[in-house]
């Protein structure tokens, strides 16, 4: 455990040496604090759509953190040889892969800490409110499916040669989750068969991320939050999605050269 | 003295990605055996099997058949590792970490306590003159200082055994000797030395045997002095083992 965590120590270092938070960070503050300085319309439920616009951002930046990170982890360490000296230590494969998901995960969620404080401080700015456990348990389920996504584009970075190509193919799986995951299993009704079937195992085979993505909706609008008993099955099925991934990245990378 | 290193007609075959290509033979039934405190040269021209031995010692590549330990232990368990450094060509360590931060890293790997952690980088930093850069991110550091952090990075759980491929390729004069003089402390502390070069000249100054591969075979082995016994200089020797016949000018 020891080890996972010194691997997972380095990733964590990576990220906050670099400038890509940074960058996107002071994007998300800059854009979100020049539209909460405008009311169009003069509308006065105006902070809806800034929070709106806040949690968006704050979305595809951490999935842009999550998976550019994650992708250049394994490709990284065998182009600048670094890979060598490390498993020339009593080092299995699958505490490599381990340590790095640790890292990268721990990274996204130390990231999501950064973005949500920042949200809760542009919310309480307008509305004067503090609901913090609807906060936690909207950033929880982000970190959660952050997770899932890490530990696919783990595997995807021993599959794919460049970890360009594999962050595109992350990012248009991801996105395509996000925006019509929940409609398969509709669109697999309007075809004929076998593409129905093959539809309809892809519907159940994918993992669905879209409703953590909806829980936007919840904090926007000041709905209740969600019983603590779905957050657990909802973190228990992602978690489930992460694991296959990595036991697909571990097979995968157990049988790779690495010279 | 014990074996601490040995192959036992070890066989590397790759196979080739293009359709019904024959598969290239790396290594063709190597027996090697190296014993404890010796500084041990291995010799060969590029693409001679160096790195591909070196590669299934440390468990990088599986072998097609033969055998391979280390302190008598199969290299395809982690625990073989355990008592070994190594340290391979070229490499570009970590550049948003300082030197100090990528020891200790290594270390937490081994599982070092933290006083011995501090004690080992402490001399380690010494050994390779780098107590001055330590807090230095690696990035700025020139190729020569990159390569002795790989170096204290091999040290840093007190192997028994140093495994080295090319340690001194891309360095200027200045740079080789540092690395030479620290191989020379390193064997007068009783340390054993597998070490994979072409510069001969390195070789014969400080290894205590030696060993030509070529195409995958073991062509020579023996002391330096046995090597050279019947020829001007290593490099002769070399040339003649490996086969090779100057063109008429």
């Amino acid at each position: 455990m020891r080890t996972v965590f010194a691997l997972a120590g380095v990733v964590i270092k990576e990220l906050y040496r670099r400038k890509d938070f940074y960058v996107l960070f002071i994007l998300t503050i800059v854009i979100c604090v020049v539209m909460a300085s405008v009311n169009i319309y003069n509308d006065t439920e105006i902070i809806r759509y800034i929070k709106a616009l806040c949690l968006l951002l704050i979305w595809i930046s951490s999935l842009v953190i999550a998976i550019t990170t994650t992708a250049r982890q394994i490709p990284a360490e065998r182009e600048q040889r670094t890979l060598l000296p490390l498993l020339a230590k009593p080092l299995t494969r699958t505490q490599l892969i381990f340590g790095k998901f640790l890292g990268c995960w721990l990274a996204c969620g130390l990231v999501l800490v950064c973005f949500y404080a920042f949200f809760g401080v542009l919310a309480a700015s307008r509305e004067h409110a503090w609901p913090l456990l609807n906060y936690f348990q909207a950033a929880f389920l982000h970190w959660m499916v952050l997770g899932v996504v890490i530990a696919m584009t783990l595997l995807g970075s021993l599959v794919f040669a460049a970890p360009s190509s594999n962050a595109t193919i992350c990012f248009v799986l991801v996105t395509m989750i996000l925006c019509v995951g929940r409609y398969l299993d509709e669109v697999a009704l309007k075809m004929h068969e076998p593409l129905r079937s093959l539809v309809y195992v892809l519907y159940f085979a994918i993992p669905h991320l879209e409703w953590a993505f909806g829980m936007r909706n919840l904090i926007v609008h000041d709905w209740p939050m969600i019983g603590w008993n779905f957050v657990g099955l909802a973190t228990l099925y992602l978690l489930a999605y992460a694991a296959i991934f990595l036991a697909a990245a571990c097979l995968v990378f157990r049988r790779k050269a690495v010279n | 003295m014990s074996v601490i290193l040995k192959t036992e007609k070890l066989r590397v075959e790759f196979k080739s990605r293009e359709f019904r290509q024959a598969p290239k033979i790396a290594l063709r039934g190597l027996d090697l055996e190296v014993s404890a405190g010796e500084v041990f040269g291995f010799l060969g021209p590029n693409g001679a099997g160096k790195t591909t031995t070196i590669n299934v010692l440390l468990g990088f590549v599986q072998p097609t058949s033969g055998a391979a330990g280390l302190f008598g232990i199969d290299v395809r368990q982690p625990i073989a590792r355990q008592r070994i450094g190594y340290l391979p060509e070229m490499t570009y360590y970590y550049k948003f970490l300082s030197a100090e931060e990528l020891l200790r890293f290594y270390a937490k790997i081994f599982g070092l306590s933290r006083s011995e952690t501090d004690r080992r980088i402490e001399n380690l930093l010494k050994l390779v003159e780098l107590e001055h850069a330590s807090k230095r991110q690696i990035k700025t550091y020139s190729k020569g200082m990159q390569q002795r952090v790989g170096l204290a990075q091999a040290l840093i759980n007190n192997p028994d055994l140093l495994v080295l491929d090319e340690p001194t390729s891309g360095l200027d004069p200045v740079g080789r000797m540092k690395v030479r003089e620290i191989i020379q402390r390193l064997k007068n502390e009783g340390k054993t030395v597998f070490f994979a070069s072409h510069e001969l000249g390195e070789v014969e100054t400080v290894c205590d045997r030696v060993a030509i591969i070529n195409e995958g075979e073991l062509k020579a082995i023996g002391t330096v002095g046995e090597i050279v016994a019947q020829h001007p200089s290593l490099e002769k020797a070399f040339l003649e083992v490996i086969g090779y016949k100057p063109q008429p000018a």
